[in-house]
């Protein structure tokens, strides 16, 4: 082979493995991305019917009930829309009434939504980004939920 | 007073970072050696007052000094020692201390043991070197000081995350930026030959060790992050594809390309404008993980950092150092000489596969990480992307790879046989068939693609042993001569192997949990049961229990084994008084089939406590795989330093092996 051939040879695999690369990536963006939305995003659109997304809010207080065997439903709300929710499973260490929750799942045609995986929380402050953003967006924003409960004077981050 | 100390220590440190960067590159360019001969005392210096600080640092923790407000953000005297001392790095400040202490580390490493570098070479890596030091310093002083003092000093620190209270995760934080920082190396070398202009075969066998160490650390630290996930969260899971994961996965990723990259270029003088770009490429990653870590701009248990002006500025010091690093490369670049030719069916070529493969899967993972950020900062759309988008993307890309790796180490240097490397895997392929078939006739439940994840893993295993069978002539010469020929084998030829082989069980490992773990959730109250897998568990009850600064509530779990009693298991949930947090332990017990893994839940009505039991097959091999890896990079590493002291004695020793094959 001559070197322009060689040449020929490694250009023209890098460009069928980046041209399959590309495919892949532009395929799996189509099918495999999960979108976010609060009750109030959820309430002025449409979601297709088995379309899996995350559902971010509060947890109401007053709203976690437990069902037979493992199975809890509560409500999620960002203080102008609610949506009640239904798990089985168990629940992340820091799952409490009036703390921010990300669930992710399914919307049924009887209006709960199915959550399959409710996201663990690493700290007692912790608001997941896109929680705290919409609950700005809302007016719902308090900035003492943020703060640490030990009387630190300017919120301790972890 | 010893803050102080520290804090000084940090500024004088800062001043001599700014003198290695200056003068050692006046020096070169005006060819002074005065001015250039600077350039080690001040990088050893450097390393001294940066570890003066980092001991400082250390103390105050360990003295629970709460006038220091980290330490008392961060620390509390009632936590074990351990934990005071990992609470050094378990906090934004103090992680960057540790950050700055490794590159001076490394810059310190250069400038003594580097003896044989040519002086103008050694003086450009440690201006560099220095550069990057007085980047990150600057921002430790500006916008990240440790040393800051309160006044009055509280009583009692608030403590440290619990779920950072973790053996494991202690050692994490270390061995990754090892590796991170380690990769500055690279890119230091990589800048200074481009400054330089000139590049050799010898500059290769110069990088390669300090690239792999610092690769060494990465995989350690990745694998230590992920077993913490794996028995610390709860889940059961070991990679969630979370941004913070792929920001370390990144640049392993590169890191393994340079790696191939930089044989090629000290055996074959080829490949050298690549390999430069990719030692760049691979420090941007490792400088774009600290920054997508510390600036917090993903959300999650890494990010510490919610102060914006802190990720400006790490960003500034990213647009920089890979802007700057780009210029330099686009400007220089074309002065380096082409390098050797080589058949597209040889040992280059299969680097070069390698090298395709790996670049392009990272990229595949940079796409699925920053497109999320990116979106959100143009559109406003939040969107998560995770595992679904990983599988679809990055494992066809890497699979090919995977396949193709036993056939690179059988193929000559310039011109290969791929049909000779085919039939001397004939064995391999053999073996791995046949393991295919025998999962696949016992694979009743799971994927159909199991079997085929099972025989890739196994083909990965035998070809690693196939590798050594060949150099050592294993059944084409009489038993004592490939005894012989196999002590005489150098050892990167077996670090080469064990490493390769540590990716075929991690694959089996893999494959083999995703595949078939089980999974049962139940309300279980004092006396009921739960079958999983063979096992067999009665929970016994839950009884509270007093630890150093927590309280738990234990389960007791009976597990048995077609009526043997095999163990007890005591997942527990501690809450942390002075943190008021609260984390899972899980119940894990180990045998050859897997992990029996038990995770306690709430309290439920009447007594009854909700359990989630999973059983992991296999799921050791993950990281088990991942410390052969990690050890065949040090047998690696052993023989290089040997060579790289000696490149006289080296050759002799190559052309002995030539000569031998």
């Amino acid at each position: 082979m001559t070197r322009k051939q060689r040449r020929g040879v490694l250009i023209g695999t890098c460009l069928v493995v980046l041209g399959v690369a590309v495919g892949l990536v532009l395929y799996a963006m189509r099918d495999s991305i999960v979108f976010f939305y609060s009750p109030s995003d959820l309430a002025e659109m449409q979601v297709a019917p088995g379309q899996r997304f995350r559902l971010g809010g509060l947890v109401e207080t007053g709203s976690v009930k437990r069902d037979e065997g493992t199975t809890v439903r509560f409500v999620v709300t960002d203080g102008a829309t609610t949506l009640p929710v239904t798990y089985t499973g168990v629940l992340p260490d820091l799952f409490r009434e009036g703390q921010g929750v990300v669930a992710e799942g399914v919307l049924e045609p009887d209006g709960v939504f199915h959550a399959d995986n409710v996201l663990a929380k690493h700290d007692e402050n912790y608001m997941p980004p896109e929680v705290a953003a919409k609950l700005k967006e809302r007016g719902m924003w308090r900035d003492d939920a943020k703060t640490g409960s030990a009387g630190a004077p300017d919120g301790k981050v972890n | 007073m010893i803050a102080e100390t520290g804090h000084y220590a940090l500024i004088l440190a800062l001043g001599v970072a700014i003198v290695q960067m200056v003068l050692p590159l006046i020096g070169t360019r005006f060819r002074d050696p005065q001015l250039t001969a600077v350039a080690i005392p001040a990088a050893q210096a450097q390393f001294v007052l940066i570890f003066i600080a980092f001991i400082a640092l250390m103390t105050a923790y360990v003295t629970s000094d709460f006038s220091v407000a980290n330490v008392w953000q961060n620390s509390h005297s009632a936590k074990p020692l351990l934990y005071k001392i990992s609470g050094v790095w378990g906090n934004h400040e103090g992680s960057m201390v540790l950050w700055v202490l490794i590159l001076a580390l490394f810059g310190a490493a250069v400038a003594t043991f580097g003896t044989n570098l040519p002086r103008q070479l050694q003086a450009n890596v440690l201006a560099v070197q220095g550069s990057i030091a007085v980047a990150f310093l600057l921002f430790i002083v500006i916008t990240s000081n440790p040393f800051v003092r309160l006044d009055p000093a509280p009583f009692d620190g608030q403590g440290l995350n619990p779920v950072l209270q973790d053996p494991a995760l202690a050692f994490h934080p270390p061995f990754l930026y090892a590796g991170y920082v380690g990769f500055s190396m690279a890119f230091s070398f990589a800048v200074a030959a481009l400054i330089d202009g000139r590049i050799d075969a010898a500059w290769a066998r110069w990088v390669r060790p300090w690239t792999l160490a610092a690769w060494m650390c990465l995989t350690l630290g990745i694998a230590m992050g992920s077993w913490w996930a794996y028995y610390e969260l709860g889940w059961g899971g070991f990679w969630f594809w979370d941004p913070v994961e792929n920001a370390s996965f990144m640049p392993w990723l590169a890191g393994t390309a340079l790696l191939h990259s930089a044989l090629v270029m000290e055996k074959r003088d080829a490949l050298k404008v690549w390999t430069i770009l990719l030692a760049i490429i691979t420090f941007s990653l490792s400088l774009m993980g600290t920054f997508l870590v510390r600036s917090g701009v993903l959300t999650s248990v890494h990010a510490f950092a919610v102060d914006p002006a802190r990720g400006v500025f790490i960003l500034a010091i990213m647009g920089v150092f890979i802007g700057g690093a780009f210029v330099l490369f686009a400007w220089r670049a074309p002065l380096l000489s082409q390098g050797g030719l080589f058949a597209p069916i040889s040992r280059e070529g299969a680097l070069v596969f390698n090298n395709l493969l790996l670049t392009v899967a990272c990229a595949a993972v940079f796409v699925g990480t920053l497109y999320p950020l990116a979106l959100e900062a143009i559109t406003g759309e939040k969107i998560s992307v995770g595992a679904p988008f990983f599988n679809l993307t990055f494992v066809p890309l890497i699979v090919p790879l995977l396949i193709a790796v036993p056939f690179g180490p059988l193929l000559a240097w310039k011109r290969g046989d791929l049909l000779a490397a085919a039939q001397r895997l004939m064995a391999a392929a053999i073996v791995a068939l046949a393991v295919m078939i025998l999962v696949l006739a016992f694979n009743q439940k799971g994927p159909w693609l199991a079997p085929l994840g099972i025989g890739l893993g196994v083909w990965l295993l035998m070809g690693a042993a196939t590798d050594l069978a060949s150099r050592v002539k294993l059944f084409d010469v009489a038993g004592s001569e490939a005894w012989r020929r196999l002590r005489s084998l150098p050892r990167a030829a077996f670090g080469g192997a064990m490493a390769h082989a540590g990716v075929g069980l991690m694959v089996i490992g893999l494959v083999a949990t995703t595949a078939w773990r089980s999974e049962r959730i139940e309300a279980l109250a004092p006396g009921g049961s739960v079958d999983i897998a063979g096992y067999h568990l009665v929970f016994q009850g839950v009884a509270p229990r007093q630890g150093p600064n927590y309280q738990e509530r234990v389960g007791t779990f009976a597990v048995t084994r077609g009526g043997n009693p095999v163990t007890e298991l005591t997942p527990s949930k501690r809450a942390f008084t002075v943190e008021k947090n609260s984390t899972t332990e899980a119940g894990i017990h180990n045998s050859w089939r897997g992990d029996l893994y038990v995770v306690l839940g709430d309290e439920l009505k009447d007594g009854a406590y909700s359990v989630r039991v999973f059983f992991n097959p296999m799921v050791r091999l993950i990281w088990i795989g991942a410390l052969v890896m990690f050890f065949g990079g040090a047998v690696s590493l052993s023989d290089r330093r040997l060579r790289v002291g000696a490149p006289k004695r080296a050759k002799a020793k190559m052309a002995a092996a030539a000569a031998g094959k």
